[in-house]
């Protein structure tokens, strides 16, 4: 660790308690804690991009998938849904992966190519019309289940941090496809393949309603960490705070963030030291060998397609471990609220400002781009209203207060911009 | 007259709105691919970019209507279309000269290449935001149909209308005048011949004195005109919205992917493969199945192979098609 990592991590400390000591400790812990969560994110892009040379558009898909995974894992199950239609719907989904695995294994299995082609389309059309015919009532069935509060089949009710990691295997899974069929061919499409899962993956989420509601959206997650309420009802925790000089709410909320921060320090800690490791070891040399020159590395004997699509898995089974702690964290699943600029492109940010390739830089880079993604907002409006403090009160300058809002992309897409022309690789460059 | 009916539903329904789409979208992967055979990179700021230079257009309509010009029964973003087509060739020379030209004399690959063009995407898509806002605007204007649904039925006597937008009829038109212009350019013209040199061999085009900073300056304006009009037909079919033209960047690309990244014909055979596809596996099929097939094996339910929502999907799916089957598209394009 350099003298610069070090300056920069105090920095980014430094930045947390000047927003704790001028605005709140809320916003302060807010960002710390969103900032352990991107940073994680980042941690797996950069595995993808900074090591590997891997364009991953998609970061939100598997943002997503984590985010449902939690869902799936914690919340506890409907039994008049499962009653309802869940035996069918999974015979429906079985009926579908059936179909697909029959046209997978016999077209590989017949040679002469018009009867592959027929038989395959032929086989695809019947499985799925027969996918449909039992997939739609058992659909129906479940979600007219008291549609206001549940409507779908719930979870395994087992405890949320077990999602974690099962949000990493549902991401793993994800792009496990998606490099199966987009690596090894020019490097732009697997950005767009992508680009196009995580787009699908968020149409699911949004209208499937069986599957976690949809756009109602799944609220009260199961917790990890105890609930506010009950913190301010307990004598010995309120005298606590007393003591501290703080009101019990003030307090209680403060102690449930720092709670979290200390679970998601722990998952980042650990994935950086075992990323370290891993870069250290011959496996890290040999992928940036990969990164750095495809046909050297491919001439000394390395499968390069393999390890592409190994590092590919691994760096988004880390951002949907990421995206099941942020849901966690949130309490709440809204697929409504995934919008790929804020969780694709700006995770793109965050490691090209931080220094791709430089584990630690997409760390630093997280925290410091989550910081400014949160601050510009306010920063902007104050701005703004200082800029047309001149003007007369009218639409012109209602609209311009307005916009203010908007102007976090356009901070984004500068600072990205700068960083890429005058220091490409990044504020921690790779050594 | 039951085969009559169901042929002018399948007309009204599949085969009028997918050409008017799929020539939008032929229009903006006609962009992309250019970008690519040309400049050398993957540009994903190009959905952005087609919202931008829709904005421009609409707000050079507003400006327009207040002053009381319009086109009659022509909707009077045609006339805007000239200034949006201006600005924004503006903004992308202006962006080439403070972004790309840098990359590009360093000879950076194309991968930097794609990441800087995120960097112009949040930008282009904030300056969107800051000047009209996040809300759905729109600015359709003049006669709303060419066919009317009634007048059809009337004429014919048929039990199905068949409409046709006029902002439908003006896509088609407008995509097939710029297309042939771009053909006629690209293959006539020195300035065209000079770019496609520039694609086939750079070095070549560079040691036969071809100016490669003209041949990237006229690329630009030729992708700043092509997005403005696939942007502005689209918003003028459908409505404008700055996210969904961010959307759009999944099937301009599949489309490009399916014809063969580089290749022009194949960014508009490929636009319309991704438009029919879209539209018919997210189209209800059951009337006109009703009408076809004999009285007893009508279906019941609507034969909607895919809800609406999941058309992105169909791109999507073609898109994982192609790569498996024939990743060079069906037309080879450039290999960057």
């Amino acid at each position: 660790m350099t003298a610069r990592t070090i300056a920069m991590f105090l920095l980014v400390l430094l930045l947390i308690l000047l927003t704790g000591f001028l605005q709140s400790w809320n916003t302060a812990l807010y960002i710390l804690n969103m900032g352990l969560v991107s940073a994680i994110m980042a941690l797996g892009l950069n595995a993808q991009w900074g090591f590997a040379g891997l364009f991953n558009v998609g970061v939100m898909g598997f943002v997503a998938l984590g985010g449902l995974a939690a869902v799936l894992v914690s919340e506890p199950p409907v039994p008049e849904a499962w009653a309802a239609g869940g035996p069918r719907l999974l015979l429906a989904l079985g009926t579908g992966l059936a179909t697909i695995a029959l046209v997978v294994a016999v077209h590989k299995r017949i040679g002469k190519r018009w009867l592959r082609i027929a038989t395959t389309v032929i086989l695809a059309c019947l499985g799925f019309a027969l996918y449909r015919m039992l997939f739609d009532p058992a659909r129906d069935a479940i979600e007219a289940v008291d549609p206001a509060t549940t409507g779908f089949l719930g979870g395994l009710g087992l405890p949320v941090l077990i999602a974690w990691p099962v949000g990493g295997l549902f991401a793993a899974g994800a792009a496990w496809i998606i490099g199966k069929t987009a690596l090894g061919l020019r490097s732009d499409y697997l950005a767009i393949a992508t680009l196009g899962i995580s787009e699908i993956i968020i149409s699911i989420l949004r209208n499937e309603d069986w599957l976690a509601r949809g756009v109602k959206n799944v609220v009260g997650i199961p917790r990890p960490v105890p609930y506010e309420i009950d913190l301010q009802q307990d004598p010995g925790f309120a005298g606590t705070a007393a003591g501290l000089g703080l009101d019990p709410v003030t307090a209680s909320t403060l102690y449930v963030k720092l709670l979290y921060a200390g679970l998601f320090a722990i998952v980042l800690v650990a994935l950086v030291v075992l990323s370290q490791l891993a870069l250290n070891a011959p496996w890290g040399r040999m992928m940036r060998a990969i990164r750095d020159n495809e046909t050297a590395a491919a001439a000394m004997g390395k499968d390069v397609t393999r390890r592409h699509l190994q590092v590919f898995i691994l760096g988004s089974a880390v951002c949907g471990l990421a995206g099941a702690m942020m849901t966690t964290l949130d309490g709440q699943l809204t697929p409504g609220t995934y919008q790929p600029l804020r969780f694709t492109f700006l995770v793109w940010v965050m490691v090209i400002v931080g220094g791709s390739g430089n584990t630690l830089g997409g760390v630093l880079g997280g925290f410091l781009v989550f910081f400014l993604w949160v601050q510009v907002e306010p920063l902007g409006q104050a701005l703004m209203q200082v800029l047309t403090l001149p003007l007369p009160d009218g639409a012109l300058k209602g609209h311009l207060l307005e916009s203010a809002a908007q102007m976090r992309l356009l901070t984004m897409g500068v600072v990205m911009l700068l960083v890429l022309r005058f220091a490409p690789r990044g504020l921690l460059p790779e050594r | 007259m039951d085969l009559l009916n169901a042929l002018v539903a399948l007309t009204n329904f599949v085969i009028v709105p997918a050409t008017a789409y799929g020539a939008q979208l032929a229009l903006g992967a006609l962009g992309v691919t250019l970008t690519v055979a040309v400049l050398r990179f993957t540009n994903v700021a190009h959905g952005d970019t087609m919202a931008f230079g829709t904005m421009v257009t609409i707000l050079a309509t507003w400006g327009l209507q207040s002053l009381g010009i319009s086109a009659g029964p022509l909707p009077t973003a045609l006339i805007a279309l000239p200034v949006g087509i201006a600005v924004t060739a503006w903004l992308l020379l202006a962006t080439d000269r403070m972004v790309y030209r840098f990359y590009r004399r360093n000879r950076a690959s194309s991968a930097i290449l794609l990441i800087v063009s995120i960097g112009v995407m949040f930008v282009m898509n904030g300056i969107v935001r800051l000047v009209i806002g996040v809300d759905e605007q729109r600015f359709d204007d003049g006669a709303r149909f060419l066919v009317s649904a009634r007048d059809f039925k009337e004429m014919t006597g048929l039990d199905e209308g068949l409409a046709i937008r006029s902002s439908q009829a003006i896509t088609l038109v407008t995509a097939l005048t710029v297309m042939v212009a771009l053909f006629w350019f690209l293959n006539r013209t020195r300035s065209g011949k000079s770019m496609r040199a520039f694609a086939d061999n750079r070095d070549l085009a560079l040691l036969s004195g071809i100016d490669p900073d003209r041949v990237v300056r006229i690329t630009w304006v030729l992708v700043a005109a092509l997005a403005t009009i696939a942007g502005t037909l689209y918003g003028l079919d459908k409505s404008f919205k700055p996210f969904t033209y961010f959307q759009l960047l999944l099937p301009i690309f599949a489309a490009a992917i399916v014809g063969g990244l580089g290749s022009p014909v194949g960014a508009i055979v490929g636009g319309f493969i991704i438009a029919f596809s879209e539209v018919g596996l997210t189209y209800a099929w059951k009337k006109v199945l009703g009408y076809t097939l004999p009285a007893g094996l009508a279906p019941d339910g609507l034969v909607q192979l895919l809800g609406t929502e999941y058309k992105n999907a169909v791109s999507f799916l073609i898109l994982v098609l192609v790569l498996l089957i024939k990743p060079t598209g069906l037309f080879r394009g450039t290999s960057t």
